[in-house]
């Protein structure tokens, strides 16, 4: 597990690392979290208004604004559930876990304020069984919390597949509900999730831990930190070709080369990896874009689930991207065929590709292949893939027009730079 | 107007919808159907109507909209 390399200078009081891990702690830092003696309604208005002033939007990869989240979740009636997202599948992300086993209580606290406001009657938090630090640091937290009677609603860990697909918010809601861990077609985003028939809302810890500190110290102290269009902080898992891989918190808006700088890289990055296997590559030009939705966007990249990973000099984007494409080809929940078929097909191209085995028509081929695919399965995993394929071929076109040449990647057969778990490797 | 709706999980490439429909319905490489997502051209209502009715898997669905959106 790595560490917090680096926390915000402590200018101000917003920040998600750093707090006290312990309950006793966490309150004498914090105040209690700000819940209602009983669900009144100016509460409700009252925590509804903050997360709307605040503008947080999702940190679990899709960005989706809170508050939006929270009004849908408000239609399903009470009786519901909270579910936190702590899956944390994209291998290389540990900012959620990290989080979990050092603020847990920030995070129950989101979970409970989201609880009061939606009249939901249970916490879930799901977690991978494996992660045992993870599951002790909440079990602990959970303990606490019940004998100082700071859970009004009961809070539950559970155990979903540790999969990648696990983590997505209809498959995560259907498994808590039936038991299988399965992406839903949602053709109306508009539309909440539901366990028991009852309304679910789901939310990545972190921005749980957000939602905590707004209604703790104020969307103002909240939006006092990054841009006016995309307030906050964010935590970032940093690895690669860097000295000090680790989470940092950082201020939406930070150039992304100083947030990777934070991990020592070991020398001038050829590429960034944003957002995640499902993000995008960064080329140099791009370096100094601001960490935020919109300027991410506007390279074609996404902030994604809170990743950069460092591409050194000494590897190829795209034998890199192949193991990528490989990996996700193989985490497929296999509901879809353009998924299912898709991306092993685009994996295998650019693995012939990067090897210099190209016939005369790949390129062409993998191009089709990717728009075909791109926004056809029921969930967003095919298109995360897509997004990075396309996005190597461009950051990584001197290595492309080469490899088309028949000139292999000297570094084809250089162990990767990046990390997959284990039981994906042998791709 | 309508526009068709293709449930990706519900599908397994019959193609039938291709063959009644191939002013709107193309396939992929690997029998999957394509759909744009525009509007329909009133004329092709009722073949529409007839792709998604006779769609083995009843995969399809048809979104009647009053306006542009």
């Amino acid at each position: 597990m790595p560490d917090a390399l680096d926390l915000l200078a402590t200018t101000g009081q917003y920040r998600l690392l750093g707090h006290p891990t312990d309950l006793a702690g966490h309150i004498a830092t914090l105040g209690p979290a700000p819940l209602p003696s009983d669900a009144s309604r100016g509460w409700r208005q009252g925590f509804i208004a903050a997360v709307e002033a605040s503008g947080l939007s999702g940190r679990g990869g899709a960005g989706f604004p809170a508050a939006v989240k929270l009004a849908l979740a408000q239609s399903g009636g009470p009786g519901g559930s909270v579910v936190v997202n702590g899956m944390e599948g994209e291998p290389a992300s540990d900012k959620d876990k990290l989080l979990l086993i050092r603020s847990p209580h920030l995070v129950l606290d989101g979970a409970q304020l989201l609880a009061a406001a939606t009249e939901a009657r249970r916490v879930t938090l799901c977690v991978p069984e494996g992660r045992r630090r993870v599951v002790a640091a909440l079990r602990r937290a959970i303990e606490e919390r019940m004998a100082a009677g700071c859970a009004p609603v009961p809070e539950v860990i559970a155990h979903p597949p540790d999969r990648f697909v696990a983590g997505e918010e209809s498959a995560l809601a259907r498994w808590v509900d039936s038991g299988r861990s399965l992406p839903f077609f949602r053709p109306d985003k508009g539309v909440a999730l539901q366990i028991g028939r009852r309304g679910a809302l789901v939310h990545n810890a972190e921005t749980l831990a957000h939602l905590a500190m707004i209604a703790s110290t104020g969307p103002e102290a909240f939006r006092a930190r990054g841009l006016p269009e995309d307030p906050g902080t964010s935590l970032v898992t940093v690895s690669g070709a860097v000295e000090l891989p680790g989470v940092v918190e950082i201020e939406r808006g930070t150039p992304l080369i100083d947030i990777v700088r934070r991990a020592l890289p070991t020398g001038q990055p050829q590429a960034l990896l944003v957002g995640g296997y499902g993000g995008a590559w960064v080329g140099p030009q791009d370096f100094a874009t601001p960490y935020a939705s919109f300027s991410l966007r506007a390279i074609g990249a996404t902030a994604g689930v809170g990743v950069a990973v460092v591409l050194g000099q000494n590897a190829c984007g795209l034998a890199e991207s192949a193991r990528i494409a490989h990996f996700l080809a193989g985490q497929s929940a296999g509901q879809c065929g353009p998924c299912v078929y898709g991306l092993p097909a685009i994996a295998d191209d650019l693995t012939r590709l990067a090897r210099g085995q190209a016939d005369p028509g790949l390129l062409a081929r993998l191009h089709r292949r990717l728009g075909e695919v791109d926004g056809r399965g029921a969930c967003r995993h095919p298109d995360g893939a897509v997004n990075l394929v396309r996005s190597a071929l461009h950051v990584f076109s001197a290595d492309l027009a080469a490899h088309l040449d028949g000139v292999p990647c000297p570094h084809w057969n250089r162990p990767s730079q990046l990390r997959f778990p284990d039981s994906a490797r042998a791709a | 107007m309508i526009r068709i709706l293709i449930d990706p999980i519900a599908c397994d490439a019959y193609g039938y919808c291709a063959e009644l429909l191939p002013e709107a319905v193309s396939l992929d490489e690997w029998g999957y159907p394509i759909v744009d997502g525009r509007p329909l051209p009133p004329e092709l209502a009722s073949a529409a109507k007839r792709a998604a009715r006779d769609c083995p898997r009843r995969a399809i669905t048809l979104r009647e909209r009053t306006s542009g959106h």
